[in-house]
This record gives C-alpha cells, structure tokens and sequence, in this order.
C-alpha cells in the first residue's frame, strides 16, 4: 500500500481534529510535568496546517510534508514547534522524488527519529516524544508496508509506557522523580498523530 | 479568570503595540512580526544584540531594548518560545554588518528555536554568536538533565553585552563579556502563589495557601521544594545561602545585587527582603556596588521574587555602569 497526495493531506486534517478535541487534555498533562502550553500550542499550529493544506495543490507527498514543517515550525513555538517541524521536514527530504510504499515510509520515521534525537539532544527512554517515535520506526522495520493498525497498536503501547519514565530531558527533567505516574505530553500528541494515520489509512 | 485583555488570542500582538506606543523615543515594531527594536536599527559597524522568549515576563524583553542594551526583542506566546522565523526576522532587522550575538535562556524550547534561527541567519549569511545563560542555582546542572535554567541573571548580560556592543566591541569580544557575566551570575527564586495563564484561565501550578514552592522557575517551574511559608528573613537567607557559595565571594569582591519581583508581590516585600540579603553580605564583608529593586523578569502575577548576586570585576563593573537608555533599565 502506498501513500499518496490525497491521503496525506487527510492524514494532517485528521490529526488536527484529534489535537483540537484532546486540546485540554494535553495542556493538563503538560501542567502536570511541563508548563502547562503543549495543546495550545500543538492547536495553533494544527489549525493552520488544516485551514492551509487542502486548499492548495502538491505534486507529491515529500511537498505536502514540507509545508506543514513550514507550518509548524512557525507557529507552534515553544520546544514542540522546532521538534515536530524538524520530523516533518526530515520525513519530507526522505520522501522527496519517490513514492510512499512500505519501505520509504520506514526510511522517512528512520530520518525523522535521528532528526528529534538531534535537535532535542535526547535519546530512547528520556521520557519524550522519542519515545512513541522509535517503536514506530521497530514496527515498521518488522512490516514491509504500511500498516495502521500496528503502528497504532505500537504507538499506543509506547505512549503508555511513558508513564512509567522518570524525565531526564525537557522541561519534566526539573520534577525528576516526580515527573513519574504522567504520561508524556508530546508522546501523546505523537500517538494522536499516528492514530490519524491509521485512520486514514483504514478509510483507503 | 480576572484580567485586563480583550481576547486571550490577541494579549502579545497588543501587548507589542501598547509598549512602542509608550516608547516611541527608543523603540519601534519591526511590520508583521513579533520582534521589538532599537529606534536606530540597524546601527551600522556595531554588533547587534538579540534576545528573546515567551512573552508573560514583562519587561523583559522588550523592555531592554534600546541604546546600551539589546537591539531587538523577539516575543513569543506567553511562555512559549518565539519561533525560528520570527528570531530571524530579528536578526535581520539589526544586523549592522558586525554580526549579531544572540541571548538564549537555557529552556529547551528557547535553545531549539534561537538554535534553528541561528542557523537560518547563517545561510543568509550573517555573522551569528549565541549564549546561554543558566544563572538558576535551584536545578542541578548535569548531564541527566537540560542543566540549569535561566533566569533574571540574563537581564545583566543584557545589560554589560549591550555595554560592550555600544562601546564598538567585536562579535567576539562581546561574547566574551556575555560568556564572564554567564560564568559570574546566579540566582534563585521563590513562588508565593501561582499565576494565571491568560490564554486557559487556569493556574500554571498548584500552591497550598500556607505552602512556597523554592527555586521555583520563571513560568512556575519546581525547584527544590514545597514548604511551609516562613518569614521574610528566612526567605532571604535560604535565597542567599543557595546562591553565595556558588560565586566563592570574599572581602576583596564588589557584586551586583538584584532582588526580581515575581509579578505579584509589592515592591515593600522585596525591600523587606532585600534588608535582609543585605544585611547577610555585610556580616560576610561583601560589598555591593549597586542594588536592583524591582520587577525584571516576571512570571505574569505569580507572587515571589528571585535574588541574583553578579561578581563585578573592574571591567564587568565599567560596563554595568555604563549609559543604557533602555526604559526598563536606565542608566
């Protein structure tokens, strides 16, 4: 199953609906661990994205994922912004002249993962968004297509999982051992993400 | 939710405007961004200073701007980092051709987006320098974690870069003068209540009414602890024996002293505070060149305030001393 133009836009209009419904829910779990900003800010920048991708053309899928990294980078702000922009644009530049099949997308989650670990000096297991991204990419190296329903399954088991890490980057790094018992905002904004994929996909 | 905005969406853009309208002397809005700068921008053949972060810790930013001082202030949403594009914007409103030196609190949104910025500006081919200031003595720095945080301590780096900017320093020397007052600067802080987030109308943290959160950061970050609330000159001495040992002051040292209001707490409490902290550096045989009262970099109406200690040498003292016409830190 490939990828294409049509169902990448749906995929980021889907994934703004999730960010606008769980708005509430993210910043509290932000206030619990962070500032307490993390659904304003994904809001913001998922609005746009959806106000502004179906209303243009893109000739493949690599130009739809740059502007939403455009998008996102300026206006999601805050440490979100740089980092989620970032894994657009390095999922962009991967899948740029080719088509979407099972194994460019892995290649694309594979670019986008190094590119968190860079901008956000973290790596597996530090209680970040990593840490739903990084299953992701195991599961999709075990599949050779894309398939939304593991790659759910896989991002919810690891956002979950999340609660149980104690932070030692990003601003929950300061709580420590108290950061424990929460679930990571920007894990949960990444599941969201991969759900709308999924859905997306089942839709066909 | 009690508050004097017209809608939550619009706080910062009418914010930037209501402060250019107050200065109009020193300052002036860069058309379609959130960026604040010098009046004269760009100044050309001196070294530009930029800086920057969620808005929300007025007046900083833009309350540093001016001759003396920073040449652009980039505002973010409240305590949300300004994006990439905007610091660019910045850059490139005051680049004067000697390349511009940017001003980063260690906060990992700050970093990552002034990072991303620095290097957009790069490919323009502008000449970038960053710092960052991690002045917070309440989080430990180590390599488990993002390390200290920044805080008021910036507003002296501001001021003695700025000094050193004005007085037609190199790009490198400037950042010399950023790195010394970074490596001489700390501070702690203390929340009294929390405050309120203008955009969600909730409290950003949970304080018990008889509770102080210590070594709380400038968005109400925790810090060290929760405890029960203790008098003034029990405040000022926890705040003072976190933050001196850290600076290896004896009697042959003149320091800067700066007790920050949080947003919420009259500037009687911090002079009540600041008897003590004052009284504390006179038994140790410090002395204190100058003494800073006032509300520097807030964290909207939480109640609290931070004391920063700067080791003053005589370069680092000329500089603080020097002419800033910036109107939140006259000179």
């Amino acid at each position: 199953m490939e990828l294409d133009v049509r169902q990448t836009v749906d995929w980021m209009v889907k994934a703004n609906e999730k960010v606008q419904e769980q708005k509430d829910y993210l910043s509290q779990l932000d206030r619990a661990i962070g500032d307490g900003d993390h659904g304003i800010n994904m809001a913001r920048g998922f609005q746009e994205i959806a106000n502004t991708l179906p209303n243009e053309e893109f000739e493949e899928v690599s130009d739809v994922l740059k502007k939403t990294a455009t998008i996102v980078m300026s206006k999601v702000g805050g440490a979100s912004g740089p980092l989620y922009g970032t894994a657009f644009l390095k999922m962009s530049m991967e899948s740029k002249g080719s088509n979407v099949d099972g194994e460019t997308f892995e290649k694309m989650v594979g670019a986008a993962v190094e590119g968190l670990k860079q901008r956000g000096k973290a790596k597996e297991g530090e209680k970040t968004m990593i840490d739903v991204w990084s299953p992701v990419l195991d599961v999709l190296k075990e599949v050779s297509e894309i398939n939304g329903e593991k790659i759910r399954e896989a991002a919810h088991t690891a956002m979950e999982a999340t609660k149980d890490m104690v932070a030692t980057k990003g601003r929950a790094a300061y709580l420590k051992e108290r950061s424990k018992d929460h679930l990571d905002p920007g894990s949960v904004s990444s599941y969201y993400l991969f759900e709308a994929l999924a859905e997306t996909l089942e839709k066909g | 939710m009690k508050k004097l905005i017209n809608d939550p969406n619009q706080v910062v853009t009418e914010m930037l405007e209501g402060i250019v309208s107050a200065y109009p002397e020193s300052m002036k809005r860069v058309e379609g961004t959130t960026c604040i700068v010098r009046k004269d921008a760009p100044v050309k053949d001196k070294v530009a200073l930029v800086s920057g972060g969620g808005s929300g810790h007025e007046p900083a930013h833009a309350g540093f701007v001016g001759q003396g001082m920073l040449d652009a202030a980039v505002a973010g949403e409240v305590f949300t980092s300004p994006t990439p594009d905007q610091v660019l914007e910045g850059i490139k409103a005051v680049d004067g051709g000697e390349g511009v030196l940017l001003v980063i609190k260690n906060y990992t949104g700050d970093v990552m987006n002034f990072e991303m910025a620095a290097e957009l500006a790069e490919a323009e081919g502008i000449n970038v320098e960053k710092v960052v200031v991690n002045d917070d003595v309440a989080v430990e720095d180590s390599s488990f974690t993002t390390g200290r945080r920044g805080v008021a301590g910036t507003v002296f780096v501001h001021k003695l870069a700025g000094a050193k900017a004005e007085a037609g320093g190199s790009l490198l020397e400037v950042k010399e003068v950023a790195e010394k007052v970074i490596a001489n600067v700390r501070s702690m802080g203390v929340a009294l209540s929390p405050c309120i987030m203008p955009t969600s109308g909730e409290p950003g943290f949970e304080l018990a009414e008889d509770e102080v959160e210590m070594g709380v950061g400038i968005h109400g970050e925790p810090g060290i602890e929760k405890k029960k609330l203790v008098t003034a000159n029990e405040i000022a001495k926890e705040l003072t024996e976190k933050v001196l040992p850290e600076l290896e002051l004896d009697r042959s040292v003149e320091v800067a002293v700066m007790v920050n209001g949080m947003g919420a707490t009259p500037e009687m409490e911090l002079y009540v505070v600041n008897r003590k902290i004052q009284a504390i550096l006179s038994e140790k045989g410090v002395q204190v060149h100058e003494t800073f009262i006032g509300e520097y970099m807030t964290s909207l109406e939480m109640a609290g305030c931070s004391l920063t200690v700067l080791k003053l040498d005589d370069e680092l003292k000329e500089l603080l001393d020097s002419r800033s016409k910036a109107p939140a830190f006259r000179k």
